[in-house]
């Protein structure tokens, strides 16, 4: 049953992810679609409000207009959180936030990560959710998305790179908001609550008191997964019964995530007019993640040894951490499709997970490109792809090409830097936290499970995943300030990069196709791109890995 | 900059403030009982607790939940994240076990699921596995006077299936069981 149920989620993502691909070529195109008489309208009257011209940019303007556009909404993000205390729409008079906790809150839902080092329930006043929280689960995506689609036009020899702000509204109109919508009714059916009124207050069949808190819960658990945000409007996130309440929600949830990841690489196929290099992408993530799948589920299956040998079955699995509803294979499924989706909501504890178990979504956040979050894993794939055909290029001495386009030097610099990029900002702050008592403070679990839950924080902040090891103490300057510098560096940085890398490739002339083309779209390129993939992720990572998980296996078994 | 402080206001309300409002408008219309956290009443419409949310349970008259490191307090929720090597953590799993093992002294240790003795995501987990309710059924009949059969037939009537046969696990909703068993007298 266990493999069947997994079996069926993934045949599902699978068959929504054809239809919604075509669905987001015609969303993004540059041409008049269809949708424009349905949604044309609405984003007419958007466009007029907000003073937009919808004309085609340069790639500079295009990323002007991002960074100052998401500069933007910091700022207000910042004010409103900062000063919710005295703001209306704080009906349980939660307090405002203090500096350095509200920036790494604006900084961590800014750039699509949504690491809570606050509490859900008790941090923030119901404005900050709906006007900070849920704002910014729209608006991260929907940057996210447009960059994707202006890399895309620059790699497929576009018209022009597009319009920011066109991309940005169209991704709200007519993805976003309306699955959010559908998603979000279909979850209160299942007993997802949605309510303004405060906590409800029960009297026990024992006789105590339960305080029961709830809130519009179903409004951001569509659009946290939609989006793949993964802030929860509870503590604990997608282990909350309120937010996830059964096996079918929990499906509908990784759904939800990976809709458009899995989407996105063949859109990229159709807009290529290539839909072979479309599934080509596809697959080499699809293997990736079936991998880690197994590991997680065959580990966390298998059981803690530790609680065996003191006589409790593990007949089921480990169950410390893990909700009766969903069972090991929900559970493994869920772990994996987040943190490749680099969601970060849980439905299980990740900290809690057996250490291969824990060490295969923190491997998948290393590599930061198996399906990855709305818009950027898919452009990280295709920079390991550039990446690829760069060194086979290389290998057999002649000049690399990419869809007829030729990298070069600038290109390739671009690209390296931004490769680089990430594991530079996770394992030297690691180092700094582990050295200094600073970081090392805040480590709960003792032994070599500490590594790890440093690494995990700083790889789940850089890859702008946001799930964490929790019970890391994190709320105190040094995490605040660093892993917010982490997320906006590991976002923003790349997004830059690849708009230049657009660019300039959309500035070049097509080569034609020869004999001695080197061919992207067959599965030959397809063990180049994954070796490519593996190589890099192993040599950077494999030392802390085995510090980490490795060792707190053997110490284990 | 202007048109981008316009253009994030304009989200800002659509996204933040109107879309939010809708889903509650929508919901309460739809839905009202689901919207407001399916809670259960008694006959004098007092609020007992939430169908969706697990309630602690001591009595032993009554069917236990799992472990829960804040004694379900839903007004938050958590779990103190131990790291499966974690000392704390087995220790207190030892105790666990023995403290069943001294209410339910018919039943032997190997029996015990292991959703039963570890603590749950949320720490406010409304399931038991149903071999979690079965190997408390002797405790039960006895303090209660009721025959094994009786509440071997409730339990079973009372186990709930995956989703559409598939997804999820079977499980009991501990809280609703409870409920049927002080009817069942």
């Amino acid at each position: 049953m266990d493999l069947l149920q997994i079996g069926v989620v993934l045949a599902l993502v699978v068959i929504l992810a054809i239809p919604m691909a075509k669905y987001l070529t015609n969303v993004y195109s540059l041409e008049i679609t269809k949708q424009d008489s349905m949604f044309g309208k609405i984003e007419r009257v958007i466009f007029k409000l907000s003073g937009i011209d919808t004309n085609d940019m340069r790639w500079q303007q295009y990323a002007k207009a991002l960074l100052l556009s998401n500069l933007v909404m910091f700022i207000i993000s910042y004010i409103i959180i900062r000063f919710q205390g005295v703001l209306p729409g704080n009906p349980s008079k939660i307090d405002s936030m203090e500096p350095l906790l509200a920036f790494n809150t604006a900084a961590s839902f800014l750039t699509n990560t949504n690491l809570q080092h606050y509490s859900g329930e008790s941090g923030l006043s119901y404005l900050s959710q709906m006007a900070v929280i849920i704002f910014l689960m729209f608006t991260t995506p929907a940057t996210g998305l447009s960059l994707c689609m202006a890399f895309f036009r620059g790699l497929t020899n576009q018209r022009s790179i597009g319009n920011f702000y066109v991309d940005l509204i169209r991704s709200i109109t007519r993805v976003l908001l309306p699955l959010s919508i559908l998603i979000g009714l279909v979850l209160v059916s299942q007993g997802v609550p949605q309510t303004l009124n405060p906590t409800a207050i029960a009297n026990t069949l024992e006789g105590a008191t339960q305080n029961i808190a709830r809130g519009p819960v179903a409004a951001l658990e569509s659009i946290k997964h939609i989006g793949t945000n993964g802030g929860g409007f509870f503590g604990v996130n997608s282990a909350h019964p309120f937010e996830n309440p059964n096996g079918f929600t929990n499906v509908l949830e990784i759904l939800s995530m990976f809709l458009i990841p899995a989407a996105l690489p063949l859109t990229f196929g159709y807009m290529a007019r290539n839909k072979k290099q479309g599934w080509i992408l596809f697959s080499a993530m699809g293997l990736m993640l079936l991998v880690f799948l197994s590991i997680t589920f065959i580990n966390e299956k298998n059981g803690n040894p530790a609680l065996e040998k003191i006589g409790l079955s593990q007949e089921n699995g480990s169950m410390e951490g893990k909700e009766v509803r969903f069972g090991i294979a929900q559970s493994a499924l869920f772990t994996s499709v987040t943190t490749a989706a680099t969601t970060g909501s849980v439905n299980n504890m990740h900290d809690t997970l057996t250490p291969l178990g824990g060490m295969a979504p923190l491997a998948m956040m290393m590599l930061n490109c198996v399906f990855g979050g709305d818009g950027v894993g898919t452009v990280n794939i295709l920079m390991y792809s550039v990446m690829a055909v760069f060194l086979a290029g290389l290998m057999v001495g002649r000049t690399p090409e990419f869809l007829g386009k030729k990298i070069e030097g600038k290109e390739m610099k671009l690209i390296a830097i931004a490769i680089l990029l990430h594991p530079l900002i996770i394992l030297v702050p690691s180092a700094i936290a582990l050295a200094t008592q600073l970081g090392s403070s805040a480590i709960s679990n003792p032994g070599f499970h500490g590594i790890s839950q440093v690494v995990y924080e700083f790889t789940s902040s850089a890859a702008n995943n946001g799930s964490g090891f929790e019970g890391l103490g994190d709320n105190t300057p040094f995490w605040n300030i660093s892993t917010g510098l982490v997320m906006l560096f590991g976002r923003y940085f790349s997004m830059i990069a690849m708009i230049a890398v657009a660019g300039s490739l959309l500035a070049k002339k097509r080569v034609p196709e020869t004999n001695g083309t080197f061919k992207t779209d067959n599965s030959t390129f397809l063990v180049i791109l994954l070796a490519t993939v593996l190589i890099i992720g192993a040599l950077t990572f494999f030392p802390v890995i085995a510090l980490g998980p490795v060792a707190e296996w053997l110490t284990i078994r | 900059m202007l048109k981008n402080i316009r253009t994030v206001f304009v989200l800002l309300f659509i996204c933040g403030i109107a879309y939010p409002l809708l889903m509650t408008m929508l919901a309460q219309v739809i839905l009202p009982v689901k919207a407001e956290g399916s809670l259960i009443k008694n006959e004098s419409g007092e609020i007992i607790g939430s169908e969706m949310i697990g309630q602690s349970f001591k009595d032993p008259g009554y069917f236990h939940g799992r472990i829960s490191s804040i004694n379900y307090d839903a007004a938050g929720s958590g779990t103190p994240n131990y790291s499966p090597s974690n000392k704390e953590m087995i220790e207190r799993t030892l105790n666990d076990i023995e403290e069943f093992s001294n209410e339910n002294p018919t039943v032997d240790k190997a029996d015990v699921p292991s959703d039963l003795m570890t603590n749950s995501a949320s720490g406010l987990d409304p399931n038991v596995s149903p071999q979690g309710a079965i190997v408390q059924v002797p405790r039960i009949a006895n303090e209660r006077g009721l025959s094994e059969k009786s509440l071997y037939n409730l339990v079973d009537e009372y186990t709930e299936s995956r989703s559409f046969g598939l997804f999820g696990e079977p499980r009991i909703n501990v809280l609703k069981l409870n409920i049927a068993l002080d009817e069942l007298e």
